[in-house]
């Protein structure tokens, strides 16, 4: 286990608090959108963009970088603030999000936008073409790492399962796949609407290489990330268990606020409990 | 008459002329294909040897990628291996891939764009015993409907190794529709081929015999027959469904005044479709459709399926008789 600095994880959760804010922002703006998600993955996507991922914000397209998939594409308003304050694009962008005209599609489109990996929204197909990606990367021996972020909703697709047992047949060491294990869907709690758990061990015995975490602690997830990279001939998964609608006390583990339009005043006080909250 | 320009085999019209499937032609031009464009990968769901891969297999065993019977992962995962780099060749049978992967060809390779090849094996009634489960008469319709698509129907085992390399050098996602059967093979390596390019095989003014697939070979049996009966058919080899070759399509309704499209599909959304949504907006003329008749095959041989609904040069000629009637 790698030391991290005090000082590292209190500047991603400043970057985190920044995260959920535009999360807040974007979708009152667009008046539609998705917000528990993407407030559970505010830790992960700031650990992954301001830490983790080997990339180039002014050159999208660098070949050695490391790639990031969004599967649940849903949750893009969390991806889009990512980028925008990684420098992909100017943060005002972000409150065009889901308008005619704007890059930002309500679910991401790659030709749409430089930086986006893929096209995302329908659900499962993610980890499939991370695996066509980290398969080309092993093929032609290239050093970049395939991130898969994932909801655990998802997981109710077929097409996802056929990836996970391709992955483990491939041993895709250069490939992590992230859940966010935060236990709502669209009509309720996963374990209602179709039972997941145990999730941790399915993927163990599909060959797969399993670290659960706290999603929304970031020095476990930075831990997480360093043992992925250290697993050799499987790939991982980091099963990150996470609040939905994290950092606003009205939104948290609510399965309502999956998506939801808010009510006048809403958002005021979901930015103002965000700003004044202690990191 | 057949136009020398065509360079159609001296046995093209003989009773002995040679027959091959066009997964032949296939698993031939993919090893070539392979050997141009180092970036090529084909991806297999359990049906290496049937879909003509072999050899492929054998040449490039590295390039080569065995998926299982995971048709939607096929179709999402070679998206994701083009995103890389790659230049994926996805082998399945078409009711699976096109058809059970159809969202996965949409969203992640067509709006995506991203540049794989599909390949969509045992296609038509003439897969015969394996009954309607196993025949695809949709995959046309399913994949020419999708944006950024082209969609390509080779006539014989020649023509499908010409695609195999054509669509290889086009860039995008692109739909080769391939069949089981042992069919004519009379075309030659000498026969114009362009992506997009429909070619007129026979001169006629009386009706146009306008085919994708084996049909092609039926059509230009008919139209010979037809001549003995005083009327000259035109024969186009319609290949590209898409991008349609209108102007190819319009000159051959205004030059003979009536259509016959013809094709192993349903009538409802294939060739026939694509020329009637053409010829509606600018020449529209009298048109029959051979094709399948909004239904499903059953086990059989292919020659009893195809005479069974129709496909074949008898009902061919009686099509091209009732369209030239109904002119005027």
């Amino acid at each position: 286990m790698t030391q991290i600095q005090d000082s590292k994880v209190r500047e991603l959760a400043v970057v985190a608090n920044k995260l959920r804010q535009h999360v807040i922002e974007m979708t009152a703006a667009a008046g539609s959108g998705h917000q528990g998600g993407p407030l559970g993955l505010a830790e992960i996507f700031a650990a992954l963009y301001f830490h983790e991922l080997k990339h180039d914000p002014r050159n999208p397209d660098w070949p050695e970088r490391d790639r990031l998939l969004l599967s649940n594409g849903h949750a893009c308003p969390i991806l889009y603030a990512a980028m925008a304050e990684a420098g992909y694009f100017p943060v005002e962008e972000l409150l065009t999000l889901r308008k005619l005209g704007s890059r930002l599609q309500g679910h991401p489109e790659r030709t749409w936008l430089p930086g986006l990996e893929s096209t995302s929204g329908p659900l499962g197909a993610g980890l499939a073409q991370a695996i066509g990606i980290a398969y080309a990367h092993r093929l032609d021996g290239k050093n970049s790492r395939t991130w898969c972020v994932t909801s655990d909703g998802e997981h109710d697709e077929g097409l996802h399962w056929e990836a996970v047992l391709a992955a483990g047949k491939y041993g895709l060491e250069n490939l992590t796949c992230i859940v966010d294990r935060n236990g709502i869907q669209i009509d309720g709690r996963t374990e209602d609407v179709m039972p997941l758990s145990p999730l941790e061990e399915k993927y163990a015995t599909f060959n797969w290489h399993v670290i659960p975490c706290d999603g929304n602690d970031l020095r476990k997830i930075l831990d997480a990330f360093e043992g992925a990279k250290a697993m050799k001939g499987r790939p991982t998964v980091i099963v990150a268990h996470t609040v939905p609608g994290r950092g606003v006390s009205f939104m948290e583990d609510d399965y309502r606020w999956h998506s939801q339009v808010f009510k006048p005043g809403e958002a005021e006080a979901a930015l103002e409990e965000l700003r004044n909250a202690k990191l | 008459m057949i136009r020398p320009e065509a360079k159609l085999s001296a046995q093209a019209l003989a009773p002995n002329v040679p027959k091959k499937a066009t997964r032949d032609g296939y698993g031939q031009g993919i090893v070539l294909a392979a050997e141009r464009h180092p970036e090529i990968v084909v991806l297999s769901a359990d049906v290496t040897e049937s879909t003509r891969n072999l050899e492929f297999k054998k040449k490039f065993p590295e390039r080569f990628i065995q998926v299982g019977v995971h048709e939607q992962f096929l179709a999402a995962n070679a998206a994701g291996l083009a995103l890389a780099g790659k230049m994926p060749f996805v082998n399945a049978y078409a009711t699976f891939c096109p058809g059970r992967a159809w969202e996965q060809i949409r969203t992640n390779i067509c709006i995506n764009d991203v540049n794989v090849k599909i390949m969509g094996h045992h296609t038509g009634v003439s897969v015969g015993a394996d009954g309607a489960t196993h025949q695809a008469t949709e995959d046309i319709a399913l994949t020419r409907v999708l944006a950024n698509m082209t969609v390509v129907v080779p006539c014989d085992a020649v023509e499908a190794r010409k695609a195999t390399l054509a669509v290889a050098d086009r860039k995008g996602p692109c739909y080769v529709r391939l069949t089981r059967e042992a069919t004519p093979v009379f075309t030659t390596d000498e026969t114009p081929f362009e992506i997009g390019k429909a070619l007129t095989l026979r001169e006629g003014h009386d009706v146009a015999l306008v085919a994708c697939g084996h049909l092609v070979h039926a059509a230009l049996v008919a139209a010979e027959e037809l001549a003995q009966e005083g009327i000259e058919a035109a024969v186009i080899d319609c290949h590209t469904v898409k991008p349609l070759d209108e102007d190819t399509v319009e000159r051959a309704a205004r030059e003979c005044g009536a259509i016959v499209s013809i094709e192993e599909h349903q009538v409802i959304g294939g060739l026939g479709g694509a020329i009637a949504e053409c010829l509606a907006r600018h020449t529209p003329v009298p048109m029959e459709f051979i094709g399948v008749q909004d239904r499903y095959g059953e086990s059989g041989s292919a020659a009893e399926l195809l005479a069974l609904c129709g496909l074949d040069k008898d009902a061919i000629k009686e099509a091209a008789r009732k369209a030239i009637k109904r002119k005027n």
